[in-house]
């Protein structure tokens, strides 16, 4: 009897991603809800530049590889030429909260109906680990080697809080994947963001608080505990905005 | 039959020769002197089943143009220059993914934030890159309302033919202007396009629509195999109008707007006994280098009618590999050389060969 098998919306290509890294699991869970939905043939996904930038590789359904913090506007590209088509991207907080910070509020703000998967680990892990838009006060990184000084360089940007102020945002979630319970709450959060996207409620953000122990150089283990003593009470988790929620209360 | 004629500016004429030709995805910004085409589209789109969307920047626009084009849909933007500079990016990147696409660029003086009057100096820009990477877009330039709309369709064709990105090089005055145009019904071509991201239907392997490669070898290999394309775009595309050139010492070699003036300026010239005549490049990328190579054969001088500090004249003299003088005739930051500039420059160009 089979009891765990690989999500179908995975390829078997193995991951490249370091011991540790989260990156893993997020695939799986995107993965995961594509399966369960029954939306692998009509999904397409756009990956970012950063560690993600060969999820092109990993996820079976039709993909595009867009330029660093273009997402957006590439799915909303896509979305448009095909709206009964399930469009996601899938981005770093260096692609998404930095150079694409546009993109992201843009296609918020006009509620384009996607599903924005959001890793914050608050570090550019790709080139070697500097310093984040997300990048706690004090991180040291290659490129805050004495510690983010916030007069110098200013403060982590709260996406979610951010985008829940946006008339047009649909949905907006913070979830974690350090520990199990954790990891189901992403999973529902993560099918609940495509869910709507079939629904066309419109545009849906999971940030997912994540760990990269090769560049804050931790063991996988005491990155997660750092995670949880540090990125967690910075980055509250839960539910930022639901405006079908709200709708239904009023 | 005669093709109704109807009064159009140049701008207006490319936007609805675009939906004609089967484009129904806008993207843009707004910049002067090309605004008309966003207009044009954010009225007629919506009626049509279209899209028109105003993108936040002209950087989100060109990659919405890129979603729509890996989607295997014929889909366009429009700019002028300062907003060329930031599509550049997305050019290369469509280019490195072999997506096709139209973008119109109605020049404007610069550089940096530059006028908003004509200009034509956008055209090393155009024709040897702007991005980054080695790549070539197919550079139609218009010189009437007419080309305005027949090469907006042959656009779209090519890019389509040769999955590479065609761009339309106008100028404010093209944009501008308005003039009788006839917009035949057009039968878009319909091409087959197997590597789009529609969604697999479960019916084949996934498709991805890419520029990175990071083994070596691969990308080479990619950069050889577009080259080839490119170079059947060479043999195959290349466009020009020849302008009594049968018997001509001096060739006037101008496009669009300075093309118009030379006409001008070349009939007055031939009232005066002065045999010479004109190339009118229609394609810039591929330039119409044996056009110009054959004239070198009776013309001893040439002369390149710029609205630029001399960017074509570079190509006119690598066409006919340096054989014969090439004179400069330019005005820059929005002014356009006048008819008699232009005879003034032909009178000089027929003395110095009679010395």
């Amino acid at each position: 009897m089979v009891v765990f098998e690989k999500p179908k919306s995975l390829t078997d290509v193995p991951f490249h991603y370091c011991p540790g890294c989260t990156h893993g699991i997020i695939h799986r869970l995107v993965a995961e809800a594509i399966d369960e939905l029954g939306i692998e043939g009509k999904t397409v996904g756009i990956a970012p530049v950063g560690c993600a930038v060969l999820a092109y590789n990993y996820f079976a359904c039709d993909m595009v590889e867009a330029a660093h913090g273009r997402a957006p506007a590439v799915a909303t590209g896509v979305k448009r030429a095909d709206p009964d088509n399930i469009v996601f991207t899938y981005q770093g907080d260096g692609d998404l909260a930095s150079i694409g910070m546009a993109e992201t509020v843009h296609a918020a703000t006009r509620n384009e109906n996607i599903t924005v998967i959001f890793v914050n680990n608050a570090i550019y892990g790709m080139t070697g680990g500097q310093m984040a838009p997300t990048s706690l006060p004090g991180q040291v990184t290659q490129t805050s080697p004495y510690g983010r000084d916030v007069n110098l360089c200013g403060y982590p940007v709260k996406v979610c809080e951010m985008l829940s102020q946006l008339d047009g945002a649909e949905y907006i979630e913070r979830v974690a994947v350090n520990n199990v319970k954790n990891v189901r709450n992403a999973k529902k959060a993560i099918k609940k963001a495509f869910q709507n996207q079939i629904d066309k409620k419109g545009f849906s953000l999971i940030e997912v608080v994540s760990s990269c122990p090769t560049n804050w150089g931790m063991t996988p283990q005491n990155a997660l505990k750092w995670l949880e003593e540090n990125m967690i009470p910075y980055y509250p988790l839960g539910v930022y905005k639901d405006r079908s929620a709200q709708k239904e209360e009023k | 039959m005669m093709t109704e004629k109807v009064l159009m500016k140049g701008n207006e004429a490319i936007a609805e020769a675009a939906i004609l030709a089967g484009c129904r995805f806008y993207f843009g910004y707004p910049i002067t002197p090309q605004t008309e085409v966003a207009a044009y589209m954010a009225k007629r789109m919506p009626k049509i089943g279209g899209t028109f969307l105003q993108a936040e920047s002209e950087v989100a626009a060109i990659n919405m143009v890129y979603g729509v084009s890996a989607a295997g849909k014929r889909v366009m933007t429009s700019s002028s220059s300062p907003g060329i500079s930031l599509k550049s990016e997305g050019l290369s990147y469509l280019a490195g993914a072999d997506l096709p696409a139209l973008v119109v660029n109605v020049q404007r003086g610069g550089p940096g934030l530059g006028g908003i009057q004509p200009s034509q100096s956008d055209y090393f820009q155009a024709t040897k890159g702007g991005g980054h990477g080695d790549y070539r877009m197919i550079v139609l330039a218009p010189a009437s309302v007419q080309e305005m709309a027949s090469l907006t369709v042959k656009g779209f064709d090519l890019a389509d033919k040769y999955r590479m990105t065609s761009m339309i090089l106008a100028d404010g005055t093209m944009g501008q202007m308005m003039e009788p145009v006839s917009l035949e019904k057009v039968e878009a071509t319909v091409y087959d396009k197997p590597w789009a991201v529609n969604g697999t239907k479960g019916e084949r392997p996934h498709n991805i629509a890419n520029s990175l490669s990071l083994v070596p070898e691969e990308l080479e290999r990619l950069n050889f195999e577009r080259y080839e394309r490119y170079k059947k775009v060479e043999e195959n595309e290349s466009m020009f109008e020849s302008f009594m050139m049968d018997d001509a010492e001096i060739c006037v070699v101008a496009f669009g707007i300075a093309a118009r003036v030379s006409k001008n300026a070349i009939v007055e010239a031939r009232k005066k006994g002065i045999k010479v005549g004109m190339i009118r490049p229609i394609t810039l990328w591929p330039f119409p280098k044996k056009a110009l190579l054959d004239a070198a054969e009776k013309a001893h001088t040439f002369i390149s009618v710029e609205l630029s500090m001399g960017q074509m004249i570079e190509d006119v003299e690598l066409a006919i590999k340096c054989k014969r003088p090439v004179m400069l005739c330019n005005r820059v930051g929005g002014m356009i050389p006048s008819p008699n500039m232009v005879l003034e420059a032909i009178e000089k160009a027929d003395k110095g060969g009679r010395e």
